[in-house]
């Protein structure tokens, strides 16, 4: 198994997640993660030369529907639970750059 | 009327019309408006829908139409379960003000059946929990003893049956959600075989593990619902397509000649006493019902608590990412959209959330996939592989639900990884993908419920019925379940 997870690590995983960590938050969460992982290290302990990954209980497969119309969702039910929309379309702030 | 205790009775008295469902939904209201201020088992109580509802199914019957088996029968569903138009939060302040465009299969087919849903029901934030103190809305407490905690994540819901507010509810169990807080509130919990409820419309943590089930007061009651919930449903691709068994039918067949193994690694060191002992006497009971006990053992088992909290995070990192300001629920606003994203998100998410999220991406990234991931799914083959050996040799598992009877509220919060092996005996049955319910049997040392545990091998849930129904019936005085008939 890997090193014990860093500070450094935990604040890369944050970024990647779209999260902030406050600095005083970091190294509480460091030491939590560090432990959950330690503990699933013990995993270590098992042969598993050869044994297949499982990602699902039944295998995975994939499942086709007919081509064929039906109803769908209602469109102003499902835009009007968005913070923000215009002309029919979800509203963003700018992605590059400042407010026009 | 304050005789109908459980779901059945209160169908066939609502169907004979000798009561009403409005006279059922004002009695469980009257329940919750005297009680939940202090349990907080309801994040939402839809009264009005609920009155609205049962004067249509009342006006129904009274026309002479049929209704369905859970006619006017009052229920409450977990704030995952989609309900169209009316909030559901996960408990999270980021679907904060979100009414779902739509309703879960569930919700559809317990509408179809005559039941009146009467509110949603309290739970970890995204049912990452094994308390209900993980809730943007406060913790919910045990209706046993206030000053404990109810389990969870679907704590919310198992409250709400023992309260005797609603005889049944719907939670969703990941890594033990159902059967825990069953456990936890002297209540029966079930989780059923993966792909036997349609997850249409359930809020996805894990979806390789995910699974609907019914909590209710009674073995029979809690088959009723599941037979109504199960099916086919082409919405969830990850439904199996074949017709549900007739569970109520053999809920009185015994057990006589049924093979019945004690698994060694659920009865180990960290299990309390009190929680072994009920669960060798409901051994016994089983065997003096003439059924063949052994001790069975599934090795892998013992280390699918490390695998899950790899697994499980994984897949809730990715199902989690959907949350971003766009679409629905909460959105803080800032100057560009990444800063949205990251701020949205920051303020939407507690803790524990946060903490699966960043420990499955960690477990996902690049030089890490391989250690943690990759031999997550390796160990998940191997417990498979041990249950499906085991169940060449029994018929159905025994065990307990969970290690000690209902904890104190904030005795575990500090520490994630001691509240996490809560769940010990009851991750690998989901890492499995095999049913498995608890059934309460008699009390711990301080008085409060304990619940055993029963598992069966892929779609058995018709066996393992028929081994609840007979511990229910030979369940110590005390027993919650015993309520239901005395």
């Amino acid at each position: 198994m890997p090193e014990r997870i860093t500070a450094e690590d935990v604040s890369h995983v944050a970024r990647l997640a779209r999260l902030n960590i406050a600095p005083d938050e970091l190294e509480l969460f460091t030491s939590q993660l560090g432990d959950i992982l330690e503990y699933a290290a013990d995993m270590a302990a098992l042969d598993l030369d050869g044994v297949e990954p499982m990602g699902h209980p039944h295998g995975l497969r994939n499942v086709m529907r007919a081509d064929v119309l039906t109803p769908s969702l209602d469109r102003a039910e499902v835009m009007a639970a968005a913070p923000s929309t215009e002309s029919g379309m979800f509203r963003v702030p700018p992605v590059l750059g400042e407010e026009l | 009327m304050s005789d109908l205790t459980t779901a059945r009775q209160m169908a066939a008295s609502v169907t004979a019309r000798s009561v009403s469902a409005t006279e059922l939904i004002e009695v469980s209201l009257a329940a919750i408006a005297e009680r939940d201020g202090e349990i907080s088992a309801f994040n939402l109580v839809t009264a009005d829908d609920a009155r609205r509802q049962a004067a249509v199914i009342d006006a129904r019957l009274a026309a002479g139409e049929e209704v369905g088996p859970l006619a006017g029968v009052p229920i409450a569903l977990k704030d995952n379960l989609c309900t169209r138009g009316v909030p559901t939060t996960c408990s999270s302040k980021i679907l904060d003000g979100w009414r779902p465009p739509y309703d879960a299969t569930v919700v559809e087919r317990l509408a179809a059946a005559g039941a009146i849903s009467v509110g949603k029901t309290n739970l970890d934030e995204f049912a990452m929990g094994s308390s209900t103190e993980n809730s943007a809305f406060g913790p919910t407490r045990n209706p046993h003893d206030t000053s404990r905690v109810p389990g969870g994540s679907s704590g919310g819901s198992a409250a709400a049956v023992a309260a005797g507010y609603v005889p049944l509810s719907l939670g969703s169990d990941t890594g033990g959600s159902i059967r825990q807080p069953a456990a936890l509130c002297g209540v029966v919990g079930v989780k059923p075989t993966y792909g036997l409820v349609s997850r249409y419309g359930l809020v996805a943590f894990a979806s390789s593990l995910d699974q609907i089930g019914p909590f209710a007061n009674s073995v029979s009651d809690a088959a009723l619902l599941l037979e109504v919930i199960a099916g086919h449903d082409a919405r969830d691709s990850t439904s199996i397509p074949q017709p549900v068994a007739d569970l109520s039918a053999h809920l009185d067949d015994g057990v006589a000649g049924l093979r019945v193994g004690i698994v060694n690694e659920f009865m180990v060191d960290g299990i309390a006493d009190d929680v072994r002992r009920q669960t060798h006497a409901a051994a016994e009971a089983l065997a003096a019902a003439g059924a063949i006990v052994g001790e069975a053992s599934v090795p892998a088992a013992a280390y699918g608590l490390g695998a899950y909290y790899l697994i499980a995070p994984a897949e809730a990192s990715s199902n989690l990412a959907r949350y971003d300001g766009v679409r629905f629920g909460l959105r803080v606003d800032a100057n560009n959209t990444p800063d949205m994203y990251d701020e949205t998100r920051t303020a939407g998410f507690g803790d524990e959330v946060k903490r699966r999220i960043m420990l499955g991406t960690y477990a996902l990234s690049a030089g890490y996939y391989d250690a943690y991931y990759g031999t997550a799914q390796k160990v998940r083959s191997l417990i498979r592989r041990d249950f499906d050996r085991a169940y060449e040799q029994y018929d159905v598992l025994l065990s307990p639900t969970s290690p000690t009877t209902a904890f104190a509220l904030g005795d575990k919060t500090a520490d994630p990884l001691t509240m996490y092996l809560n769940d010990i005996c009851t991750i690998p049955t989901n890492l499995a993908g095999h049913p498995a319910m608890s059934v309460p049997f008699g009390v711990g040392d301080d008085g409060l419920p304990i619940g055993v545990q029963i598992m069966a091998p892929m779609l058995g849930e018709v066996t393992m019925f028929r081994a609840a129904a007979v511990l229910e019936g030979a369940a110590p005085a005390g027993s919650t379940t015993n309520r239901v008939t005395r």
